[in-house]
């Protein structure tokens, strides 16, 4: 039935590109809609027709399992139309450009593009030329915002509130794009965040940022109610910016045995794949404190959200 | 929302009395409580659904399990609607399987609504048989559907609205027929 305008919800953006500048009230928009759309993934008849007749394509131009498949799955719970292109075997191996493979896509009158791209800016360079809704599955070491999202509903979740909270987020964070969709979601909700790395994987003017930087991980379990422990690109130790992985292991790897000395033992989150015995010890990553599962399950939850929200006309005001 | 009363059609008490008929007659419909489940729509459904289960105890003596259904993810104007959707959570904790089940909602208009909720009900169960009732009909409906029990018949114009008020949400007990100050074609898709 009618309801009062007071209620109404607004987004700032027709896209979802990071998470950069959003809003507490916008993000808790995104993570109250993915909590009620929890419920449809444990019915009997998992799926909805919310999205039908809505087409969906997923531009993978990197590799990727966990946030494809996500994607994906969100897209099928809710009835729409879905097509994937992958790199391999596509005409970019021919030399087709970005802007090309995306027009020709849409000539196909397509409602909504996911990508995700080596290149950062490369979302937002399709939202600003395509009449598509774009949403960023990865691009480059900018952001991964529906990661931010997921990691923020699976905090929520555990602690109930995000404000206050103490985070920290580990490992190669100059090249992340989910420490970043992290960081700015985290401060968004007002949760303290700590980045924590070795010098070389630690970006410059970080704290400008407005979080606390550490070079121990040690003082970084000692700190947090959360840890978000990142994935280790084996490439980094080729590029020289590591002496070799058993070196970052015995120093940054998350070992019971640290966490052990901890007064409480943080949370511990991964955005996946995980590289077990580098960053995360295999016990560690199976204990008790390990919320790596629930993070998956709430991924198709936020992307749900995240396609329903868009997927609907914006606020004629 | 701006709006102005034109009329008073119940009051606490005449809401009252409106929902005990509606209970007793559910009750004498499917002869007693045996397999019967109340499933309210938000989200003054919810509250009748519930007034409407106090009222049966009462006078059956039996507790009949209630549900809460959300159905903003089944509606055919989900993207025609000019605002962002405020998808809230179906709570349904028992077997919809085989069960009588009564759909509660304020005021039945176009259809399209309780379309929904069947639609959205099927995909939780197969009942065996779903009942609609409602404490208003105002007429003009765009599809099929009528409700086993009705509240109060009230023929409305187009320019006009029934709004039901529950003290849960709203404070007070009340039905009002009010003239909206907005377009017609917003108000119509906001009450659909």
């Amino acid at each position: 039935m009618s309801s009062d305008r007071s209620q109404d919800r607004q987004l700032s953006s027709r896209h979802l590109l990071g998470l950069e500048g959003m809003s507490a009230e916008e993000i808790n928009y995104f993570l109250d809609t993915a909590e009620t759309l929890k419920e449809v993934l444990d019915r009997p008849i998992k799926k909805v027709p919310t999205l039908r007749g809505v087409t969906v394509v997923n531009l993978f131009f990197e590799a990727s399992t966990r946030t494809r498949l996500s994607f994906e799955l969100a897209e099928k719970r809710l009835s729409a139309d879905i097509m994937n292109f992958s790199k391999t075997g596509s005409s970019v191996s021919k030399g087709e450009t970005l802007l090309d493979t995306a027009r020709n896509i849409e000539a196909m009158r397509i409602d909504v593009v996911v990508i995700r791209h080596q290149s950062a800016g490369a979302a937002r360079y399709l939202a600003e030329r395509l009449r598509s809704v774009v949403i960023n599955a990865g691009d480059g070491a900018h952001e991964h915002p529906t990661q931010g999202l997921l990691d923020l509903l699976t905090l929520r979740q555990k602690f109930g509130d995000i404000k206050g909270l103490k985070v920290a987020i580990i490992g190669d964070v100059a090249h992340s794009r989910v420490a970043k969709s992290n960081l700015y979601g985290l401060k968004a909700l007002g949760a303290e965040v700590m980045v924590c790395a070795p010098p070389t994987l630690m970006p410059r003017g970080v704290d400008a940022l407005g979080v606390k930087v550490c070079y121990k991980v040690d003082e970084a379990i000692a700190w947090a109610d959360a840890l978000n422990i990142l994935r280790l690109q084996l490439e980094r130790q080729e590029a020289g910016l590591l002496p070799s992985l058993r070196e970052y292991a015995m120093t940054f790897g998350i070992t019971l045995k640290r966490l052990e000395k901890a007064r409480k033992t943080p949370v511990i989150l991964h955005p996946g794949p995980m590289n077990r015995g580098v960053e995360i010890e295999s016990a560690v990553a199976d204990s008790g404190a390990s919320v790596i599962l629930d993070q998956v399950t709430n991924g198709v939850a936020v992307r749900m959200a995240v396609l329903v929200l868009l997927s609907t006309p914006e606020v004629m005001v | 929302m701006n709006f102005r009363v034109k009329a008073k059609l119940a009051d606490a008490e005449g809401v009252r009395r409106t929902l005990t008929r509606l209970a007793h007659e559910i009750i004498e419909r499917n002869r007693g409580l045996e397999n019967l489940a109340l499933v309210g729509m938000r989200t003054r459904g919810v509250h009748i659904a519930q007034r409407l289960r106090t009222l049966i105890k009462e006078i059956e003596g039996g507790d009949v399990p209630s549900g809460v259904l959300d159905v903003t993810l089944y509606r055919d104007d989900f993207r025609l609607k000019f605002r962002r959707p405020q998808v809230q959570v179906t709570q349904i904790d028992f077997d919809v399987d085989e069960k009588n089940i009564i759909l509660v909602d304020d005021v039945i208009y176009t259809g399209r609504t309780v379309r929904a909720a069947m639609d959205a009900l099927m995909d939780l169960g197969r009942a065996a048989r779903i009942q609609l009732v409602v404490l208003v009909d105002r007429g003009h409906r765009e599809l099929p559907i009528r409700a086993d029990f009705v509240g109060k018949n009230v023929p409305t114009s187009i320019g006009e609205e029934v709004r039901v008020r529950m003290t849960e949400s709203d404070g007070e007990d009340a039905i009002l027929l009010v003239e909206s100050d907005e377009t017609q074609e917003e108000d119509r898709t906001h009450v659909v």
